[in-house]
């Protein structure tokens, strides 16, 4: 680790939990520096929610030591709960109430004065694009949910987001909105923490990306440097007839075959020079039907990280 | 600002938060001060006649029953009112948003104690319909001003204690539904008491559980009050069961909100 603690938002060493006889997490050491967005990835059950719910005071860990915004959390909750702003995997927002209710109340939970109170909210309303706020949450859809429910945790202005699922069940189009706002935050400088199971995601907002599989980080990096990890680039022909695709494995002894999908699989990171001597280098009368590239993405490091267990 | 204050401040917002619930849903309030109203007219009108016979004191049947009977009926008011106090407790713990106060710097008595308040008023408003409705119907108390005093006194310790039993059987159910059925048992209260009928009509058993549960002491203070009867250890025993239910209730909501919403 690079930055010195005073740096760091966020910093977990040696975090462990269990529930009863199932160890959730088994010793994770953790730093995101502060003005960075830090994305957690793991498959479902990996102990991403547990993460959360530990760094933002609401169950205790068993063992290690944990500080956000510098301070503890198990011994100082109440100056890490000045600092933070949660937005978990379910929208927390009060369903009797209307949406400009409910930001009013956030308002006057952070002890805005009045006047204050009402300007941001009618700022917020604008900005999250709260069309309906004179209505009650059960008329929503599920983006102006979550839009209301992020409005909510920033209404304190949190210098560190804890956002626990952000996009989950959401529509594209949605997705991208929510993309934007937190993209929007990352500008104003906060740390934002988020938990994830879509690689793209992670690759779209963080600027380091951490996998949680069985309790424990199995890697850590630069969306670019995890790419690395794991050799995934190839080039994928696929042939008309098992002869082309023999006389085509026959030229190119580096490649893998598949006799059912009449396809051949050629490793290569799929540059325009290495593709036209690839396409170069098989006779004209093989008859090739379809060419993808495929460069490593977050879905290979993902599966090649987290499947080993599995089995 | 002091850290009271500031509590003092969130239980207020908090506070506002439930009544904002209570007008947005003006049929339930209507329903929670109907159902005792109901319950009285029932009993005055259809067995009060024969119940107030065999109460063997002066006066006209209906007439003595009613007198007897509005101590009961206050109890199931309150026992009513608290039930919709567990529902909107467990509504907030299934929902999430209590875990949102959780990350919050507010404390946790003024996220409690709104829906306390809450209940509270909502109670005092209901007693008073059913008592006005009472005196409509023919009830006459005997109180003076200091009984009187004393009777709303007693009345509202009695629905502090409820109210924290019934935040805590909100808080600690696992769904809206069950948190509707478990404080059904205070709604049954009164009537294995000395609420409707005198207990000693009862058998042997039931007598004796019907002597030891609070609801009798409670009611027994009231009537006492408010009509004029003998009082005795009553009222020792109506404080005695108030302070231990207010204190259970307290340190189990508490508990259960440090607890939080259970995983999904």
């Amino acid at each position: 680790m690079s930055t010195t603690p005073a740096d760091s938002a966020i910093r977990a060493v040696g975090l462990r939990k269990s529930y009863d006889a199932k160890v959730v997490l088994d010793g994770v050491d953790l730093d995101v520096p502060a003005g960075t967005v830090f994305a957690l990835l793991g498959p479902n059950g990996s102990g991403k929610t547990t993460m959360i719910r530990i760094l933002t005071t609401l169950i205790a860990a068993d063992g290690g030591d944990v500080q956000v915004g510098g301070h503890d959390v198990s011994r100082a909750p109440a100056a890490v709960r000045q600092a933070i702003g949660v937005t978990g995997q379910f929208a927390a927002i009060d369903n009797l109430l209307t949406g400009e209710e409910n930001l009013r109340l956030m308002a006057d939970l952070h002890h805005l004065d009045r006047a204050a109170g009402r300007r941001r909210v009618a700022e917020f309303l604008t900005q999250f694009d709260l069309d309906a706020a004179d209505q009650t949450p059960a008329t929503y859809s599920g983006g102006m949910r979550r839009r209301l429910d992020l409005a909510m945790t920033l209404m304190g202005d949190p210098r560190i987001i804890f956002l626990d699922e952000p996009t989950t069940g959401l529509d594209p189009r949605s997705r991208h909105t929510m993309w934007q706002i937190i993209r929007g935050l990352v500008d104003d400088g906060v740390t934002i923490f988020l938990t994830t199971q879509y690689l793209e995601e992670a690759d779209q907002l963080a600027d380091r990306i951490a996998v949680l599989d069985g309790g424990l980080i199995v890697a850590e990096g630069t969306s670019a440097e995890l790419k690395r990890l794991v050799p995934g680039g190839h080039i994928l022909l696929t042939f008309a007839g098992s002869a082309d695709l023999r006389a085509a494995a026959r030229v190119l002894p580096d490649a893998s075959a598949d006799d059912t999908s009449l396809t051949l699989r050629v490793p290569g990171e799929g540059g325009i020079r290495s593709v036209r001597s690839l396409l170069h280098s098989l006779d004209e009368s093989i008859d090739v039907t379809d060419l993808t590239i495929h460069t490593p993405d977050l879905d290979d490091v993902f599966f090649a990280l987290t499947t080993r267990k599995a089995g | 600002m002091t850290t009271l204050t500031l509590a003092a401040r969130d239980s207020r917002t908090m506070l506002r938060r439930n009544l904002r619930h209570l007008q947005r849903y003006p049929s339930l309030t209507l329903m929670i001060i109907g159902i005792p109203v109901v319950f009285l007219l029932m009993f005055v009108y259809v067995f009060g006649g024969t119940m107030g016979e065999s109460l063997g004191v002066a006066g006209e049947g209906r007439e003595a029953y009613v007198e007897y009977l509005v101590p009961g009926i206050l109890m199931i008011a309150i026992a009513g009112v608290v039930q919709g106090t567990a529902i909107s407790a467990a509504m907030d713990m299934t929902e999430g948003i209590i875990d949102r106060f959780r990350t919050m710097s507010i404390s946790r008595a003024a996220v409690l104690s709104g829906h306390v308040l809450g209940s509270m008023i909502q109670t005092m408003l209901t007693l008073a319909v059913v008592l006005a409705v009472a005196v409509l119907i023919g009830f006459r108390p005997s109180a003076g001003p200091l009984e009187w005093a004393a009777a709303i006194g007693v009345l509202a310790m009695i629905t502090v204690a409820m109210t924290w039993l019934a935040v805590a059987l909100g808080l600690a159910a696992d769904s809206v539904e069950t948190a509707s059925n478990t404080p059904m048992p205070l709604l049954l209260l009164p009537f294995f008491g000395s609420g409707f009928v005198p207990t000693d009509t009862m058998p042997a058993g039931l007598r004796w559980f019907a002597e030891h549960q609070p609801f009798t002491p409670f009611i027994e203070t009231v009537r006492g009050l408010l009509t004029g009867t003998d009082i005795g250890n009553s009222a020792v025993l109506a404080v005695g069961w108030a302070v231990v239910i207010t204190v259970l209730g307290y340190t189990w909501a508490m508990r259960s909100y440090d607890r939080g919403v259970r995983s999904r």
